[in-house]
């Protein structure tokens, strides 16, 4: 009889499975990933890799040496202990960050700009003391353009109402609004003495989200060609909430990480971060498997690093309110030796 | 959770070459292999020692690149903050945003 191995599912919470269902999951997902992504399905070797960190007993699992990754952090800190910089310091010196980033409680780039002046000041005090690469982030954010948060009529309300145009043409103006709004705080920072920006869950409201993000890095890589800019996506496809809206000839709504990769790089990122959601009622190596399926392509093509969100709820990490470590550790190892990432 | 993957996966940060790995590859764009071997170059070391903290403590003491203090070994005497980043954009060669600016508002030449 198979042993059974404690292991999770996408809510953290714990179930067990023999060797055999782990092995069953991994294609299974694998499959899934394959079927919504039109990505080639894992091969052979890379499900048996992934059986042995999943079926493993061990509480921690780890990369070999050597297969080390860059971690770029984003949003570093609880702001339940000391400053928002005491913060960095913490994340720099204590929790092993390659890199970290400065951020606000109201992560969004519209509600940056209204207390920009003391995020600023953040960020300079801040450059002092920290050594490693320092950002700042938020989030586009589209839908806080829209009323009631915003000047433009809200489209999730004109869309159930068959009134398309008028909720497409919210969208585009919402994104001027956003890109304005996101060029503003980059150049800001930039004076400041950031090393970068991170626009954080990019394409959350779909495809006018993306579209005004990628507007914006491009507007920036031209006015500071040697910031580094980070674009990480909010999810695995690109939610056609306007349906036609494009970036340089190609649409934006229903593509997957390749393509968000090549749109990312045409507006002059230089660290893509893809996102793949968990499914809660699915096991860990399940949605591991799913993840490194729809990712896979970008890796071959990818001419800038590929930093994978492996964050709560994103690249197979368990949506919980603390992460579990066996968990957690096996995603980060199994996402590194399949994927062949540049970092995390 | 980012304990987690530090240990699992990453490079360690400060305590060893993982900010400037990390460094090339925001403001270069480089992948994460072209970004190890440029920085194992400048540094005159291998690629295993990029991620090796006892290696690393020596390397980034000689070259004045910064070390994190642990209880009671500290580095008061040694660059630390934006004057380890000067360091590194030396031993770099890249450009650092807050070095240069620190260097045109201090009145700095060069």
């Amino acid at each position: 009889m198979e042993r059974r191995i404690a292991t999770r599912l996408g809510d953290g919470s714990f179930i067990e499975l023999t060797p055999s269902e782990i092995e069953a999951d991994l294609v299974a997902g694998s499959e899934m990933g394959a079927k919504r992504s039109k990505a080639p399905v894992l091969g052979d070797d890379e499900i048996a890799h992934l059986l042995d960190i999943f079926a493993s007993e061990a509480k921690f699992s780890a990369v070999d040496l050597g297969d080390e990754v860059v971690l770029s952090f984003d949003g570093c800190g609880n702001a339940d202990a000391g400053t928002p910089v005491s913060d960095l310091i913490i994340y720099q010196n204590h929790h092993g960050a390659d890199s970290v980033e400065l951020w606000h409680h109201d992560y969004s780039y519209k509600a940056v700009k209204t207390v920009l002046s003391f995020e600023t000041q953040a960020m300079k005090d801040a450059q002092m003391m920290v050594v490693a690469p320092l950002n700042y982030g938020a989030m586009p954010d589209l839908g806080r353009y829209s009323m009631p948060d915003g000047p433009v009529p809200n489209w999730s309300e004109l869309l159930p109402l068959g009134r398309i145009a008028e909720a497409r043409a919210s969208q585009v103006e919402a994104g001027v609004y956003a890109t304005r709004d996101m060029v503003h705080v980059a150049d800001a920072m930039v004076e400041a003495g950031a090393d970068g920006l991170d626009f954080d869950t990019s394409g959350a409201a779909g495809d006018g989200d993306l579209l005004a993000t990628l507007n914006a890095v491009r507007q920036i890589r031209a006015a500071w060609p040697e910031a580094g800019i980070e674009v990480g996506m909010a999810g695995e496809c690109v939610l056609g909430m306007h349906g036609e809206l494009e970036f340089e000839g190609r649409r934006l709504a229903g593509m997957w990480p390749k393509d968000q990769l090549a749109a990312a790089t045409a507006a002059g990122a230089t660290i893509f971060g893809p996102a793949v959601n968990v499914n809660t009622t699915k096991s860990v190596a399940w949605n591991v498997a799913r993840a490194c399926t729809i990712v896979k392509p970008c890796m071959a093509a990818a001419t800038i690093p590929v930093h994978m969100n492996a964050g709560m709820g994103v690249g197979g990490v368990p949506m919980s309110a603390y992460p579990p470590t066996d968990a957690t550790a096996r995603v980060s190892r199994a996402l590194v030796d399949i994927l062949k990432l540049d970092g995390l | 959770m980012a304990s987690t993957h530090a240990l699992a996966s990453g490079m360690g940060g400060m305590r060893t070459a993982g900010d400037l790995v990390a460094r090339m590859q925001i403001t270069r764009g480089m992948r994460l292999t072209q970004a190890k071997e440029y920085v194992a170059g400048k540094l005159g070391c291998s690629l295993r020692d990029l991620a090796d903290p006892v290696a690393m403590h020596d390397i980034r003491g000689e070259l004045g690149l910064g070390r994190i203090p642990v209880q009671d070994l500290t580095y008061a005497n040694e660059p630390g903050g934006l004057e380890a980043k000067f360091r590194i954009a030396a031993v770099l060669g890249v450009p650092i945003n807050s070095v240069e600016r620190f260097r045109r508002r201090a009145g700095i030449d060069g």
